[in-house]
């Protein structure tokens, strides 16, 4: 293709390019911002998402491969874009005075924010894996500084450093597993792969092998059992906003790459990773949940739960259907929103210097801010699996769509369900622990209510608002996830 | 002719919600609008649930003012209706709403927005359960029962509410958690979530016995624990001692019977064949669980956790009409969980009235109590005579019809049954003796008031109601014939089945499934 064609590919990037554009001219006036205005780029940003999502529009309009079908913008693409530009602009409007409270209001958290989306727009529509590789970088050396912000703290140093160093070992993982794969078909082209695979039969062994350390590059990064160990230290270290986008977007840009490389590379090698999906899934399950159980701080019972919840997604992922793609789609937005919300409430929750994390802090909550703890227990409920909410439909079809799959699996996924259906019931336990305090316990003293602040309560009420709709009226967003799915595997 | 209804059950339904909204534009510490929207929305429900009795058709078999819209995807849909099995049962939750609300009247002094919000989403929930025809849209009714009742233990209850609740809701996660896995493996067999359309599949195909087995067993275990039949009862004890008397009375009235509405509407029709083989084990557990539930009710000293045991005993004569499979003990049954909730609400109501006055349930705390309470205390007996089963009353007619049906089909059922009516005379008998009868042993109990004008209200419609179901029996049994006939049919055709009769019948379907496991399933058969 001539080069002047190549930038008539723009418009299927067109997220991406709005998103590094808006960070850039935020890095570009940053220096020209007085101290107190900062929190104009706050709102800079939050319309960068906004003009993103426009974009999103944009490239779905213009389906097709781009650049050297190095990128495909296919509706699998813009479904997970969506998702994880909704999650950077909740997460931005969570933090302009959440940064403030911290006194930590800065330009580049912003641009960093942006660029981590960027990046994880390109995880999601990457066809090729080292294209895949530098939007896994690019979200990832973002989200570590993200995770250090509040310098002075310990606490988010020692989790900025731990996150840089164990994910530098699994960036390197995932490269190894691309190396491993060219070496083993000849390209990095996920649907090439697919291809040189079915000529290929039986699979080589350097190819699973790839496959493996794929595995286990990814896993870390949507932190899955046996690479979670890291995560909960992460996420309560991290400033909220920070661990608001840390455990929803890139899980789902992540997860997106994932069904791209096991669904069409190794789709026709579903034996070779089935029992790791599987095996991973009821480990995951079974440590988030039974960890989120003795936790006493918020914010890390919410990144156990959110491990919890990688688990159910695995329980969909290991279906390798068509169907199984529609569920962890559906899945990942419910999940977004819930967990979002979950975390934007905990945001205010925490109060200066983020020291009110204990679930019995929030005792009395109900009678003090009945708006803020209606919102926050349905968000747990959401998370919980309750009916009528986004996440009791997501469950519903991550599990019907692995027991559809049992033709193809057999009783292992039939057991799978019912141990995944057997945690969420342990899940119930903690969530509803929260609310036990918020609602029956004596109202603690010491906290006298703050105002929430007029961005934090649009985004919590967006998330609201999106947890009950996908909950009651989830037939639009359904319908969406399926066509992706279609896109995805009739290619 | 009547008309034809088209919404009448969605607004049945959905009613209360709606005051719901209406309610969060109250302020919350308007206490008396609050209280009086809630109680005027919960009367309107009852008399428009009242229509339901104008256009039923007794003698259709099937569902009537059904409700047929597309919801999610092309395979869950939003269906609704009711039959002989829900009617009486739907109107049995209005009713006692209206009930709940007026005995909550002054007990419930704090967050009283929140209670009557509870209060009248749990009636939508309860409601919804009845009516779906979907196994989907019956699971998130299902669910949704569950939050309200949390909160209001947990928020209005007593000592130990927080216990209560989370054992409460913990237990009966459990159970549906499984029964979810049930309805998606039976949609993914038959590829449907309606209820007709499942039916249809499943008297249309022979299930691998081992299937229908655990099939069968999720929905039993949901609903065996929403009961809760013995040995599974021990969370019941606890919620209902704690729980607020509204929360008792919803509780007990209406919400153990979605566990025995989900055997008959569920377990035994989709799958006879399981429910005839487990048969015997659960009647063996029915009758373990009407003996011990009343002799565990003997020897309470609290006065709520008698109650409560007694609801163990009662709805174990419920689960042993159903497995009975004879068309009168099915009828004996519904008819049962109707005086139940009647009967077993009042004694909350009854207890409640009392703890209001002493803030104790202690048996102990009374003694003499007909002498400041006469009429309080008349209306006790009364409601406990219909709860032991006195004729005319309303009780008698359900476990005779239990016991008869019962009596028919297993002599040594009934027989055993038999005696947990004699023991719930002695439970009953004795505890009003301690409580009202004898010399006032605590000084303060001399100068109680006797029941007030609102009080009165409420205990001369639960005695109007227990009178009226005692001699108008006819007038509800008939209306629940025709539907209880096809499902006794459905098993009876099950039971009666030659092994060679149903072989073509799988031929013609020609299911894979079916036909591979055929040797089992005919096994089954012949050990029948």
């Amino acid at each position: 293709m001539p080069g002047a064609n190549q930038l008539l590919n723009l418009h299927r990037l067109m997220p991406e390019a709005v998103l590094c554009l808006f960070g850039i001219v935020i890095m570009a006036i940053d220096p020209f911002v007085s101290a107190a205005r900062k929190r104009a780029l706050g709102w800079l940003a939050f319309a960068g998402t906004v003009v993103a999502l426009l974009g999103v529009h944009v490239a779905n309009h213009f389906p097709g491969p781009a650049y050297d079908n190095l990128i495909s913008t296919d509706l699998f693409s813009v479904f997970v874009h969506v998702i994880v530009v909704v999650a950077a602009a909740l997460a931005i409007l969570g933090s302009i005075d959440y940064l403030d409270r911290e006194g930590i209001q800065r330009g580049e958290y912003y641009a960093l924010v942006l660029f981590a989306a960027a990046g994880m727009g390109i995880l999601a529509g990457a066809n090729e894996l080292v294209t895949a590789f530098i939007g896994l970088e690019m979200s990832s050396i973002s989200s570590y500084v993200l995770v250090g912000f509040r310098r002075r703290v310990a606490a988010s140093n020692e989790a900025s450093m731990k996150y840089f160093l164990l994910g530098s070992f699994a960036t390197a993982f995932f490269l190894y597993g691309i190396a491993m794969v060219y070496g083993a078909t000849g390209t990095t082209y996920i649907d090439k792969v697919q291809a040189a695979l079915q000529n290929a039969a039986p699979v080589p062994a350097l190819a699973i092998l790839g496959l493996g350390l794929i595995f286990v590059g990814l896993g870390f990064k949507v932190v899955i059992a046996p690479f979670q160990v890291y995560g909960p230290d992460v996420y309560e270290g991290a400033p909220t906003p920070v661990t608001t986008l840390l455990a929803s977007a890139p899980k789902a840009a992540t997860f997106a790459l994932m069904l791209r490389v096991f669904y069409v590379s190794f789709g026709g090698a579903s034996e070779f990773w089935f029992w790791a999906v599987w095996i991973s899934a009821v480990l995951t399950m079974f440590i988030g949940n039974l960890a989120a159980l003795v936790q006493t701080n918020v914010k890390r019972m919410l990144a156990y739960s959110s491990i919890a919840h990688a688990g159910y997604i695995l329980v969909a992922f290991a279906a390798s259907t068509s169907l199984g793609i529609a569920a962890v789609l559906f899945y990942l937005a419910a999940y977004v929103l819930m967990k979002v919300g979950a975390f934007l409430v905990v945001t205010h929750l925490g109060q200066q210097g983020e020291k009110r994390l204990a679930i019995q802090d929030y005792a009395g909550l109900g009678t003090k801010q009945p708006v803020l703890a209606a919102c926050f227990s349905l968000f747990l409920l959401s998370l919980l699996g309750l009916p009528a909410t986004a996440g009791f439909l997501g469950k519903f079809f991550a599990f019907q769509s692995a027991l559809d799959a049992h033709s193809v699996h057999g009783t292992a996924i039939i057991w799978l369900v019912v141990i995944a259906a057997i945690n969420s019931v342990i899940g119930a336990y903690y969530y509803l622990h929260v609310i036990i305090s918020m609602y029956f316990a004596e109202p603690s003293r010491d906290y006298a209510p703050t105002a929430v602040a007029p961005a934090l309560s649009f985004a919590i009420f967006i998330a609201a608002l999106g947890t009950l709709y996908l909950g009651i009226l989830p037939s639009q967003a359904l319908a969406f996830a399926q066509r992706a799915a279609d896109s995805l595997t009739l290619r | 002719m009547v008309p034809p209804q088209p919404f009448l059950l969605s607004v049945v339904t959905f009613l209360p919600l709606l005051s719901v909204a209406a309610l969060l534009f109250l302020r919350s510490d308007d206490h008396a609008w609050i209280r009086r929207i809630a109680l005027a929305a919960s009367l309107a429900e009852f008399a428009v649930s009242l229509l339901l009795l104008r256009g039923f058709d007794s003698a259709k078999v099937g569902y009537q003012f059904t409700e047929y819209h597309h919801w999610i995807g092309e395979t869950i849909y939003y269906h609704l209706g009711v039959d002989g099995i829900s009617l009486f049962l739907v109107l049995l939750t209005t009713f006692l709403t209206p009930v709940a609300i007026l005995c909550s009247w002054e007990s419930i002094r704090e967050n009283v927005k929140g209670f009557f919000i509870a209060l009248l989403v749990i009636e939508t929930a309860m409601i919804g359960v009845f009516l779906s025809l979907d196994l989907f849209l019956f699971f998130v009714f299902w669910e949704l029962t569950l939050i309200p009742m949390y909160f209001m233990i947990g928020m209005w209850g007593h000592e130990r509410r927080i216990y209560a609740t989370v054992k409460f809701i913990l237990y009966t996660m459990f159970g549906s958690i499984l029964m979810l896995v049930a309805i998606l493996w039976l949609n993914g067999l038959s590829g449907t979530f309606d209820l007709d359309g499942i039916q249809q599949f499943l008297s249309g195909t022979t299930l691998p016995h081992t299937t229908e087995l655990l099939l069968f067993g999720a929905f039993f275990l949901a609903f065996a624990i929403k009961v809760p039949l013995f040995p599974l009862h021990t969370w019941l004890p606890d919620a209902h001692t704690e729980a607020p008397t509204a929360g008792s009375v919803i509780l007990a009235g209406v919400m153990l019977k979605l566990g025995t509405y989900g055997i008959l509407r569920f377990c035994v029709p989709l799958f006879p064949r399981a429910a005839s083989e487990m048969a015997p084990a659960i009647g063996v557990l029915a009758i373990i669980g009407i003996v011990y539930g009343a002799l565990v009710a003997t020897v309470q000293t609290d006065l709520k956790r008698l109650v409560a045991y007694t609801s163990v005993s009662h709805l174990g004569f419920v689960v042993l009409g159903i497995f009975a499979f004879h068309t009168t003990a099915i009828q004996g049954a519904i008819y049962q969980m109707l005086n139940h909730g009647v009967s077993t609400g009042a004694l909350f109501l009854g207890v409640g009235m009392l703890y209001d006055r002493r803030h104790t349930h202690d048996i102990k705390q009374f003694g003499g109590l007909a002498t400041p309470m006469p009429v309080l205390m008349s209306f006790f007996l009364f409601i406990a005579l219909s709860s032991l089963a006195l004729p005319p009353l309303n009780g008698f007619i359900g476990e005779f019809m239990i016991l008869f049906g019962t009596y028919i089909r297993h002599h040594a059922w009934a027989s055993w049954a038999a005696s947990g009516a004699v023991l719930s005379a002695i439970y009953l008998l004795w505890a009003y003796q301690r409580v009202a009868l004898g010399e006032i042993t605590v000084e303060k109990n001399r100068t109680l008031p006797d029941a007030s004008t609102r009080e009165r209200i409420i205990l001369v419609a639960m005695a109007v109601a227990i009178l009226f179901m005692g001699v108008a029996s006819p007038l509800f049994t008939r209306r629940m014939e025709a539907s209880v006939d096809s499902v006794v049919a459905r098993v009876i055709a099950v039971q009666n089945a030659p092994q060679a009769a149903s072989i073509p019948c799988m031929g013609a379907k020609g299911t894979n499934t079916a036909s591979a496991d055929s040797p089992a399933a005919l096994q089954t058969r012949g050990r029948e």
